[in-house]
Order: C-alpha cells, then sequence, then structure tokens
C-alpha cells in the first residue's frame, strides 16, 4: 500500500480502523491482524506472526496486547504505543457514550435483538482465528496433535489453561514439535 | 430536634454495594486484574469488582459485560472504561483504561524488545514454536465452549451464520469490514423477524 508513509500513521490507521470491526473482541480480529500484517504490509512472516500470538498469550493483560507486539515490530516503542491506543481507544470512547445511553433508557429491547444477532458473528471469528493461527503454527503432526490436545484438555477439564502453554514450551524446547 | 440531625448528615449512596472508588484505587484495582489475568481478564475482573470490593453485584457486572461484549473492540478494555466512568466520569473511566493497560503494556515491550534481540536464537524459536501450538489449542476451545449454547438451543439460523463468517474470514481470507458490512445487517434482520414471529 502506501510504503512511503509514516509506518507509526499506518499503524494508527490500520488498528484505529479495525478495532471498529472487532466485534468478539481482540482475538475475533486475529484473521485481519494476519491479513493485513502478513499479506498486505508485509511487516512480518507467517512465523514471527505465530511467535507474537504465543508471547501474548503468555503475557499477562488482556489479549487485545498482540497489537503492542506487532506495532512494536514496526516501529519499536513508538509503534507499541501508537497500536495500542489506536486499537483500544476509539472502541472505549463509543462503549463509554453508548453505556450512557443505554443507562437512561434501558427499556428498549433493541439492545438484546443486536447481542442476540452478534454472537454467532463473532463465534465464527474466532473460529477463523483458530484455523489461520493452526495453519502458521502446526506446521508438524506433532504440533497439530499439541494443538488438538490442548484444546480437547482445557474444553472438557477445569485444567488451568497456563499448563498447556508450559507443557506446549517444553516439547518444543525439546524439539518435538 | 436538633439541626444536625443524621438525616441530614449522611445521604444515602447510589450503589448499595459498598464506597465508590476513587481514581488511585481503580487504577490500582484494574492493574491488579490485568497483570494477574492470563490468557482472560475476564475471570479476575469479575473476582475482584464483584467479589473482593463488592463495587457492584453480579447481575450489574454481567449487564455492564453484555454491554460491552456487543460493542467492537477489546471487551476488557471497554469494560474498564465504561466501569470506571459510571464512578468517577471520564478521569475515572481513563484512570481505569491506564490501569488496565499500562503495567502489561510495559511487560509486553520489554519482552517485544527481548524477541527482537534474541527472537533468531534456535532454542527460543523452538520454545515459541511449541507454546504457539498449545496456545492456538486454548482459542479453539474458548471457540467450542462458546458454540455449545447454539447447538444446545439448536439455533439454526445462528450456526449457518456462524458458519458462513466463518468461511467468509477464515477460508476465503475476505477482508473483515467488507464481510461484516454485509453479515452485521443480515444477521440483525434476521434475528428480529424471527422474534417478530415467535412473539406474533
Amino acid at each position: 500500500m502506501n510504503s512511503d508513509a509514516n509506518p507509526i500513521w499506518t499503524l494508527v490507521w490500520t488498528f484505529g480502523l479495525m478495532s471498529l470491526f472487532a466485534v468478539g473482541g481482540a482475538n475475533a480480529a486475529i484473521p485481519e491482524m494476519h491479513r493485513v500484517a502478513v499479506d498486505v504490509q508485509h511487516w512480518m512472516t507467517d512465523k514471527q506472526f505465530a511467535d507474537v500470538f504465543a508471547i501474548s498469550q503468555m503475557s499477562p493483560g488482556p489479549n487485545v496486547l498482540i497489537v503492542t507486539l506487532i506495532g512494536y515490530s514496526v516501529a519499536g516503542v513508538g509503534g507499541a504505543l501508537a497500536a495500542t491506543l489506536a486499537m483500544c481507544v476509539p472502541t472505549a470512547v463509543l462503549a463509554y457514550y453508548v453505556s450512557r445511553l443505554f443507562t437512561r433508557s434501558s427499556h428498549s429491547r433493541w439492545p438484546a435483538i443486536i447481542q442476540a444477532a452478534l454472537v454467532p458473528l463473532s463465534i465464527g471469528l474466532m473460529g477463523a482465528s483458530g484455523l489461520i493461527l493452526a495453519l502458521t503454527s502446526d506446521r508438524t503432526w506433532a504440533g497439530a496433535l499439541v494443538t488438538a490436545v490442548s484444546a480437547v484438555l482445557v474444553f472438557a477439564t477445569r485444567l488451568n489453561p497456563l499448563w498447556m502453554l508450559l507443557a506446549g514450551g517444553c516439547l518444543g524446547f525439546a524439539g518435538v514439535i | 430536634m436538633p439541626p444536625d440531625s443524621p438525616t441530614a448528615a449522611s445521604p444515602a449512596p447510589d450503589i448499595p454495594t459498598s464506597t465508590p472508588p476513587g481514581l488511585i484505587a481503580l487504577f490500582v484495582a484494574f492493574a491488579k486484574i490485568s497483570l494477574a489475568g492470563f490468557g482472560g481478564v475476564l475471570v479476575w475482573a469479575r473476582r475482584a469488582i464483584v467479589d473482593q470490593h463488592r463495587w457492584m453485584t453480579a447481575d450489574e457486572f454481567n449487564e455492564t459485560y453484555a454491554l460491552c461484549h456487543f460493542l467492537p473492540g477489546p471487551n476488557v478494555v471497554n469494560l474498564s472504561v465504561v466501569f470506571g466512568s459510571r464512578f468517577r466520569g471520564i478521569p475515572g473511566g481513563i484512570a481505569a483504561f491506564a490501569g488496565l493497560l499500562g503495567p502489561p503494556m510495559l511487560i509486553v515491550t520489554i519482552l517485544a524488545a527481548l524477541y527482537a534481540h534474541f527472537g533468531e536464537i534456535d532454542a527460543l524459536r523452538r520454545i515459541l514454536a511449541g507454546v504457539s501450538c498449545a496456545a492456538v489449542g486454548l482459542l479453539i476451545s474458548a471457540v467450542f465452549r462458546m458454540m455449545m449454547p447454539l447447538v444446545k438451543r439448536r439455533d439454526l439460523v445462528g450456526l449457518v451464520v456462524m458458519a458462513a463468517v466463518f468461511t467468509a474470514i477464515g477460508l476465503l481470507r475476505l477482508p473483515l469490514p467488507a464481510v461484516l458490512l454485509v453479515a452485521i445487517p443480515l444477521s440483525i434482520a434476521i434475528t428480529f423477524a424471527i422474534r417478530r414471529r415467535v412473539t406474533a
């Protein structure tokens, strides 16, 4: 696209716009992040995108911090700050005004309808995130098996998900994946 | 009756649960929530706001979260702003926002710098590859967990909408704005039509 432009502004513009379409939260926007960062802007490779996702999952804090990592890889600390604020501020302002609106008139049935209509959308988006991340992360059959086992265990048991990340890291270090 | 009667001295607070938090309390509470939340902050937000500080009842929390969930953007970030501003206006929203994002952003930025320097080291590459395989599994399990209510209700329309969005974004790799500009109005229209038929 416009590669001569200041990368900070490209980050602000990209993530500011993306945040308004992030129905269902940051994880639902991962396919779009991947499309923009890897395919359109060539900010990072598939492998780097998978790494960045792994780091964001290992760190404390909300999932949205994956954009901090993407921003850093594009333009250092300034990029990290710009990308994070661009992803968070526009929708936070929107949320502030909408919440004030709804506390005044809470009898409308539109919130319930909109919510019911958006839930399947956001599940579809999260599913697409899962697929795209699986395709970028699972480069071997052992890797795909780790993904499947961790999905099943976390779904079916009350095991702390951090154990899965730890086990994945150990298997990776051992060279299994 | 003396002029300083107790009825005039202490007006009843609007929130029956507890005293409203100040700006610093909001910042600290959300920083703690955020730093405790590995892989998902919501559980910790509920625990701190409802159980620990009693700033909201469970129902109030659910309503606030539902509102933030159907708005676009990172849900917990939206929640922090809505929550903070409810108690202390715009400064409260900013304090909660800064508490939630500031400290973990610092950590992630340090990790990003380390990755930029040491990302090519073979052992680290292997560890990250393993972690990301497991992390994808966590995401997929969250998808199944969210899908279960639709499956249990036999919500065929919802499942079709879900599959259509999955195909458009995951398989066809279409741009998100284009897909949503079609899918959101369509899904709202279908939901509205079904509810009207049910109630009529």
